[in-house]
């Protein structure tokens, strides 16, 4: 079916026609579904474009015994991806980087400028509190806010200092899954007064000011064991347990690194970038069209579809864009002409040669592979070192090299693509030459 | 044919304009590490220059093109006054350890970089003179790239980061990209047999690209200059750097590059007239 180059011509229109709906500014379309396969396609910003900061921490393993500090930095992960969550936070990173002895956190915040304060709220010993409601009567509602339960209630003395360990077990009698905690001595003593006071009420339990869940007290209970249950599933029940028992960052944590960058920066840059590759291309296309004629004119469109395949190419895996990452995408579309002045150029020879255009072109396309080959080739081996995918610790994984590194490598393979097939096919359909 | 060969003294002249004050900034003043290899931290502040004399060191300060001030401080005594929080735009910290570590990485990434591309080299021309040849291109560029950074990082305190290596790797592939265009004509015409001596060969063959590399480093220099001039303050200096490292590697593969491989040819055959 390639064969055709008029069938070739519309599976590239097809081609560029869904690259552009995926291009779309998000609020103009609702993205895909085709039955059970759903994607929504938007622009994914690095912090140095939306806003925001970036935090590596570094976790203090000298008291963990090896074999534990995998788990230790995960479940340091797993806290601290509570908090930013709970801290409001849309769409935060936190992942975790491990190389021989150093155990890291790295915490991406967008739109959080103020450093302080994130930081203040990563580093800080979570806080279990039991409280107790100030208006028993008060009708909790699904309106009600964290904020306002937490106004709603105060506390009762009861930290996560005073809680020895929380595991799930099974109802005898139902089966159904609970969490069973347990107080120390001293905890048990005071558990024992707060619970006289409050049976048949509510006694709220908060880890980091957010509630995690709020039971009704039944009985005294003065042996410092008690049970939560409620309509749990068994996974709510494990969560619940894993919560009370990490009432503190399992390790120490250190800021190595910290980035702000402002909102205003990185709108102004987004901005920048496009009107410098707005302006580029222009140049460019002008340029080839004066170069080449026709020729340039079809390689322009061949560019226009480089640009928007491209560019869904990024949303669709989706990549994170940087401002590095956009300034590899501008450098690949310069070199996405590179071929076709290869091409051309070769034409022209052929074409001196004495051979009629057709022939001249075919030979061009044919001739001028070998040199697109090695000449690209170099580009992709540099941007995959720069990219390091193997994620060795022996290299850099700075997000900046990366973005840059992966534009460049996807533009540079998407111009091979349309360089060499779109032209072609552009030409064979449309170019006619007086012979 | 235009006959390239007859003015390598000049490309020599020009190649050394560049080169003579690059490598003597290099050597007599280095390169200015930024905080990303020395660790520290660097503060961009929105604030009237008043203010900012009123707290900080005149040496400290540096002032940008839109109007914002740069602090670089050493990691530890950063003391911005509350008052003066709302006006940061750019607040980044590195530790000391984490610099370390990160130069080290991109140096290892920059070493296996340079011997990938010199395997590749060696694999695509199969031949010495051709390779040598290449090379001398490709440490051309770097020298000129390293070297302006040097001045730059000198008389406007220009700061070499992780992005500039990046830059320099970049570059890397772009002078090689076009050398073996060149080179790759050169190798078409001997095996097609002309019988032209190697100098007008040579010619030949440059005559024959100089027009689609003049084309290509055009459209890259374009796209380049357009983010430089109007792109975002972050990576203008990413972006200068790749500018002269696109410009030396277009320039070297026709003015460094084949006049070597025409040199060494030239004397080669003197050695044999002295010898035979």
């Amino acid at each position: 079916m390639f064969k055709d180059p008029r069938r070739v011509f519309i599976i590239i229109l097809v081609l560029t026609v869904l690259a552009g709906y995926i291009d779309l500014p998000g609020t103009y379309h609702p993205g895909f579904q085709i039955g059970s396969f759903k994607k929504q396609f938007a622009t994914k910003f690095g912090l140095d474009l939306s806003g925001g900061t970036q935090l590596v921490l570094d976790a203090n393993m000298k008291d963990i015994t090896l074999a534990d500090r995998a788990s230790a930095l995960d479940s340091a992960k797993q806290v601290i991806e509570r908090r930013v969550n709970f801290f409001g936070v849309t769409e935060p990173v936190v992942q975790t980087a491990t190389s021989q002895n150093s155990y890291r956190i790295i915490v991406e915040l967008p739109g959080i400028s103020d450093v302080n304060q994130a930081i203040a709220l990563i580093g800080a010993t979570a806080q279990l509190d039991f409280r107790e409601y100030t208006n028993p009567a008060a009708s909790v509602s699904a309106a009600t806010t964290y904020a306002d339960l937490l106004a709603m209630t105060k506390s009762v003395g009861i930290t996560g200092k005073d809680l020895k360990r929380a595991q799930v077990t099974f109802d005898t009698t139902t089966g159904s899954p609970q969490v069973a905690i347990s107080f120390s001595s001293d905890g048990a003593k005071k558990f024992a007064g707060v619970t006289r006071r409050l049976v048949g009420k509510p006694l709220a339990i908060f880890l980091d000011q957010m509630p995690i869940t709020s039971p009704v007290v039944k009985q005294e209970i003065t042996d410092g064991a008690a049970v939560i249950n409620g309509q749990f599933t068994q996974e709510q029940a494990k969560n619940l347990a894993l919560q009370l028992n990490a009432g503190a960052l399992p390790v120490p944590v250190t800021v190595v690194q910290k980035e702000t960058v402002g909102a205003t920066l990185g709108a102004s840059s987004v901005t920048k970038s496009i009107t410098a590759a707005v302006v580029g291309l222009t140049i460019v296309a002008l340029f080839m069209i004066a170069q080449y004629g026709w020729l340039g004119l079809f390689a322009d469109m061949a560019l226009v579809v480089y640009g928007l395949l491209t560019f869904a190419i990024f949303r669709w895996i989706p990549i994170t864009l940087t401002l590095p990452g956009i300034a590899g995408f501008i450098l690949s579309m310069g070199m996405a002409v590179d071929s076709n002045i290869l091409i051309f150029e070769r034409f022209k020879e052929e074409k001196r040669a004495g051979r009629p255009w057709k022939v001249a072109m075919e030979l061009g396309f044919g001739k001028a592979w070998d040199s697109i080959r090695d000449a690209n080739f170099t580009t992709l081996i540099t941007c995959t070192i720069l990219y390091n995918p193997g994620n060795w610790q022996f290299l850099p994984s700075s997000g900046m090299v990366r973005g840059f590194a992966v534009t460049l490598f996807i533009g540079v393979l998407a111009s091979l693509f349309t360089g060499i097939v779109v032209t072609r096919t552009f030409i064979r359909v449309l170019y006619k030459e007086k012979t | 044919m235009i006959r390239f060969s007859k003015y390598i003294w000049l490309y020599m002249i020009i190649s050394g304009l560049v080169l003579v004050p690059g490598v003597y900034s290099l050597i007599r003043w280095g390169l200015r590490p930024a905080i990303d290899f020395t660790g520290g931290t660097l503060v961009e502040l929105k604030i009237d220059e008043k203010t900012i004399n009123k707290y900080f060191l005149a040496t400290t300060v540096q002032k940008t093109s839109s109007g914002t001030y740069i602090l670089r401080l050493q990691e530890g005594n950063v003391t911005i006054p509350a008052s003066l929080s709302a006006a940061v735009v750019r607040d980044e910290t590195v530790g000391p350890v984490l610099g370390a570590e990160l130069l080290q990485k991109t140096t290892t990434a920059a070493l296996i970089a340079i011997f990938a591309i010199l395997a590749y080299v060696a694999y695509a021309f199969k031949n010495f003179k051709f390779g040598v040849s290449a090379i001398i291109a490709l440490i051309h560029d770097l020298l000129v790239v390293v070297g302006c950074f040097s001045l730059f990082g000198h008389f406007y305190k220009v700061e070499v980061d992780t992005l500039f290596v990046t830059a320099f790797l970049t570059t890397m592939s772009f002078s090689v990209h076009d050398t073996i265009v060149v080179f790759d004509r050169i190798r078409e015409l001997l095996k097609r047999g002309e019988r032209l001596p190697f100098d007008d060969l040579c010619d030949k063959a440059m005559t024959e690209t100089v027009g689609r590399s003049t084309a290509n480093s055009f459209t890259i220099i374009f796209m380049l200059l357009a983010l430089a001039l109007l792109g975002g303050e972050t990576v203008r200096w990413f972006v200068i750097a790749l500018l002269i490292g696109t410009t030396s590697g277009a320039y070297s593969s026709i003015f460094v590059a084949t006049p070597v491989l025409t040199l060494w040819d030239r004397w080669e055959k003197r050695k044999k007239v002295i010898f035979s």
